[in-house]
């Protein structure tokens, strides 16, 4: 697959944004909608329930958020949404992109 | 305050009723007309159509009549003093938006000229069927003020009122025209506009982050935040709590409902208004509204003529009813004569309040005609003796 | 590798979309997988994107799920009668002309029981911008058949399936005179949030349908999945095309989903129609009713 991918010249100078991902876990209904499209498969169903008797998402692979804010603008709950935090390595430190699950 | 002088046309006018309305409503201060055309009602929004461009007023001729009631409120809810007008059919349409105004406390007026119903009935010719029908047409409880005019001189007169107390309330105020009155042509004399004093509408000084939209703060009334304002309200048609937000208790619906009801209740002895005329020792007491009234004249003189005491009380607010008044009466007189152009309506709210103290005597038409006085005056008689 | 998503850290940040919602009525009443909550957010942020005074925006819903949006914005919010949300809006354009009014409630609301409204506000060119979410069902009362309820489908007052033609939404609004006119899924979010913020910076009439799923009925009565199902389907059978025509955005059970904005020109509103005629026939004696409302401080 990576090798389909071309490398932006100036990866080497971009930092990409990371960002970290906060869940409001109470207000989740489990749609899963975060879940299913996250374009960095960041997230999975917890397997805990939260007050209202739902599983809430969870993290599941750190420093990979880009903070698109795909999970923000997709939950119904306004129960999920990132920050970016600045220490991000340059991009040519971080794992070739998969181009499985893009955002729409 | 007093009147924006731009929408008053002060002089002596020859005007039919509607027309007076439309002046009325204009020096009342009304400034957004919705209606949807029905005789015979519609002169008065083509009075306003075409004066509306010169004072700055909008008025728009909406798809029907639920969008007319609907487009009102919402212009009510920028501050903008509101109205539409329209006849029985029409009337009946509203009742969806005027239960929303009554719920959202809006302030707006319905010129209703009532025809000969039910259904599309007498298009063109006179009823006053639809006086129940204004006292209860929405669903669910709730209370309006309703006006009834009987002559193209109240006719203007009265829209000035029904705007001062819908902004005094909170309310809806019906006008109860009825054909003959909206189709009659008579003098009308309008005065300067500094001689003209409206009701504002009575704007919360509270921050909007202080401001609950219905805390009332021991008032019936609670203060008003227009759109626009920064004040980020909500409102809504269900029952809702002082926040505007829906409130799914019994509760609620009972702290709701019963300010709506209280409001108007509460205030009745300050909003009742009736022309009361020689009753004092009267036998009987003929009790009239709109056209009727005037008609009812040529048939107390007969009365008289026949050597009965009779008296009136003619009702200039229909809604609330003047309880009190007719119970007083009811204690001294021998009966009630209540001719109304409908099969017996507004008689059984004067029954109610005699509750059997005195002869309650309908004196009923289907409409189509105003009455011949002489059914009246039989009717005067046959209650003396 | 499981990261903790901090929770302690959620409690004390704030969502970016708080200033916008009312956050005292969060949670919201809508099902586990309904899209209606990812429109308000789209809307929220489209608001927020476009930059314009939130205090003179007022949002208007009429009756149902959709019909709750305008309680959760933090606005000035009406939730009217049921499909009077877009006469109401009217009303309140017309009567302080400075507003920007939008509508936001669903597809029997706007063009079930007021789609009267709908097409001749689209017709006067109303300077409305009225997002529909379409979830093919009267969801609220439970399930029965709407005026977008494609052909076939099962809804609680169709049982044995749909005979009934559906509307084509963009169809409607574009031949009843809309000059915007786009339609998106609830999967589009950023599409949808772009397409608001656009439609938010023209003028008139502005006609955006958001397909969204109804897990609990339409879905259920379907047997079709859930929300996430649904989703997927949006994804494999959403097909952008901005510039279609909206004659080819019909609808079938199952079928393609046309997305984009189909039109997007320029038409002079109700009210600037209003006031250049009579500005034409009137000259100075014409007063326009003042941006703030009409007659608000006397003589």
């Amino acid at each position: 697959m990576s090798t389909f991918w071309r490398r932006p010249l100036d990866a080497d100078r971009v930092r990409p944004p990371h960002g970290e991902v906060l869940i409001l876990a109470d207000r989740c209904k489990g749609c899963e909608f975060c879940v299913e499209f996250c374009p960095k498969d960041v997230l999975a169903m917890s397997k805990d329930f939260n007050r209202k008797g739902y599983h809430p998402p969870e993290v599941v692979k750190s420093g990979v958020c880009m903070a698109c804010n795909l999970c923000e603008t997709i939950c119904p709950e306004f129960a999920i949404f990132t920050t970016t935090t600045p220490e991000s390595p340059p991009a040519a430190a971080l794992p070739a992109p998969v181009l499985e699950g893009v955002a729409p | 305050m007093k009147t924006d002088p731009k929408g008053v046309l002060t002089g002596s006018h020859y005007l039919d009723g509607d027309f007076a309305c439309g002046e009325g409503a204009m020096a009342a201060g009304c400034r957004f007309v919705a209606g949807y055309p029905i005789t015979p009602s519609t002169e008065v929004v083509e009075r306003i159509a075409n004066r509306f461009p010169l004072v700055g007023g909008t008025f728009i001729q909406m798809e029907d009549e639920l969008a007319s009631m609907a487009a009102v409120v919402g212009a009510s809810w920028t501050g903008t003093k509101s109205m539409t007008v329209t006849s029985g059919p029409g009337f009946s349409l509203m009742m969806e938006n005027i239960g929303l105004a009554a719920m959202m406390e809006t302030p707006c007026v319905v010129v209703d000229v009532q025809r000969a119903g039910p259904s599309t009935g007498l298009p063109t010719m006179v009823g006053q069927g639809d006086v129940m029908q204004a006292r209860w047409g929405s669903h669910g409880d709730y209370e309006l003020i309703a006006m009834s005019p009987q002559s193209p001189q109240e006719s203007f007169d009265l829209m000035i009122d029904a705007f001062n107390l819908s902004e005094e309330y909170r309310v809806p105020v019906i006008i109860l025209m009825d054909e003959c009155v909206g189709h009659m042509t008579e003098k009308v004399v309008i005065p300067p506009a500094d001689e003209i004093e409206v009701t504002p509408r009575r704007l919360t000084e509270v921050a909007p982050d202080d401001f609950l939209p219905y805390q009332i703060n021991g008032q019936l009334v609670p203060e008003f935040a227009r759109a626009g304002d920064g004040y980020r309200f909500h409102t809504t048609g269900l029952t809702h709590d002082e926040r505007g937000y829906p409130g799914m208790s019994v509760e609620a619906q009972d702290a709701n409902v019963s300010r709506l009801v209280d409001k108007i209740r509460v205030n009745a002895g300050d909003i009742v208004r009736f022309d009361e005329a020689d009753t004092e020792g009267a036998d009987v007491v003929v009790v009239t509204y709109g056209i009727t009234a005037r008609v009812s004249r040529a048939a107390i003189d007969i009365a008289r003529g026949e050597g009965v005491d009779v008296g009136s009380v003619r009702l200039v607010v229909v809604w609330p009813f003047p309880e009190q008044r007719i119970r007083e009466l009811a204690a001294s007189v021998k009966g009630f004569v209540v001719p109304e152009i409908n099969l017996g309506q507004l008689v059984l709210e004067v029954e109610r309040c005699v509750a059997g103290q005195a002869v309650v005597r309908s004196v009923p038409h289907s409409g189509g005609a105003v009455h011949d006085p002489q059914t009246i005056a039989a009717a005067i008689v046959e209650v003396a003796r | 590798m499981t990261v903790e998503a901090r929770p302690d850290y959620a409690e004390t940040v704030e969502h970016p979309m708080t200033p916008f919602l009312r956050m005292d009525r969060i949670p919201h009443v809508w099902c586990p997988g309904c899209g209606i909550g990812t429109v308000v957010r789209c809307f929220a942020s489209a608001l927020e994107k476009s930059g314009i005074d939130l205090d003179k925006v007022s949002v208007v819903s009429g009756i149902g799920c959709a019909g709750r949006t305008a309680g959760y914005l933090k606005l000035d919010g009406f939730h009217t009668a049921h499909g009077r949300a877009i006469p109401f809006a009217t009303g309140l354009k017309l009567g302080r002309p400075e507003l920007t009014v939008t509508v936001l409630s669903g597809d029997g609301d706007l063009v079930g029981i007021g789609g009267n409204h709908f097409i001749h506000a689209a017709r006067r060119n109303l300077d409305l911008l009225v997002v529909l979410i379409n979830n093919f069902t009267y969801g609220m009362t439970g399930g029965q058949n709407g005026p977008t309820t494609p052909l076939s489908a099962r809804s609680s007052t169709m049982p044995f399936g749909n005979f009934e033609t559906p509307f084509n939404l963009p169809h409607l609004a574009a031949s009843s005179g809309a000059p915007y006119v786009a339609r998106w899924t609830s999967l589009h979010v950023r599409r949808l949030t772009w397409s608001i913020e656009e439609a938010l910076e023209r003028k008139g009439f502005r006609f955006i349908e958001v397909v969204a799923p109804c897990p609990v009925l339409y879905l259920r009565l379907n047997k079709l999945g859930d929300g996430v199902q649904r989703m997927r389907y949006y994804h494999d059978e959403a097909e952008i095309r901005n510039g279609a025509d909206p004659g080819d955005a019909a609808i079938d059970f199952q079928g393609k989903i046309l997305c984009g904005v189909f039109v997007d020109e320029e038409r002079p509103t109700y009210q600037e129609l209003m006031d250049e005629h009579y500005g034409n026939v009137l000259g100075d004696d014409y007063v326009p009713m003042p941006l703030e409302g009409g007659m608000l401080g006397g003589g």
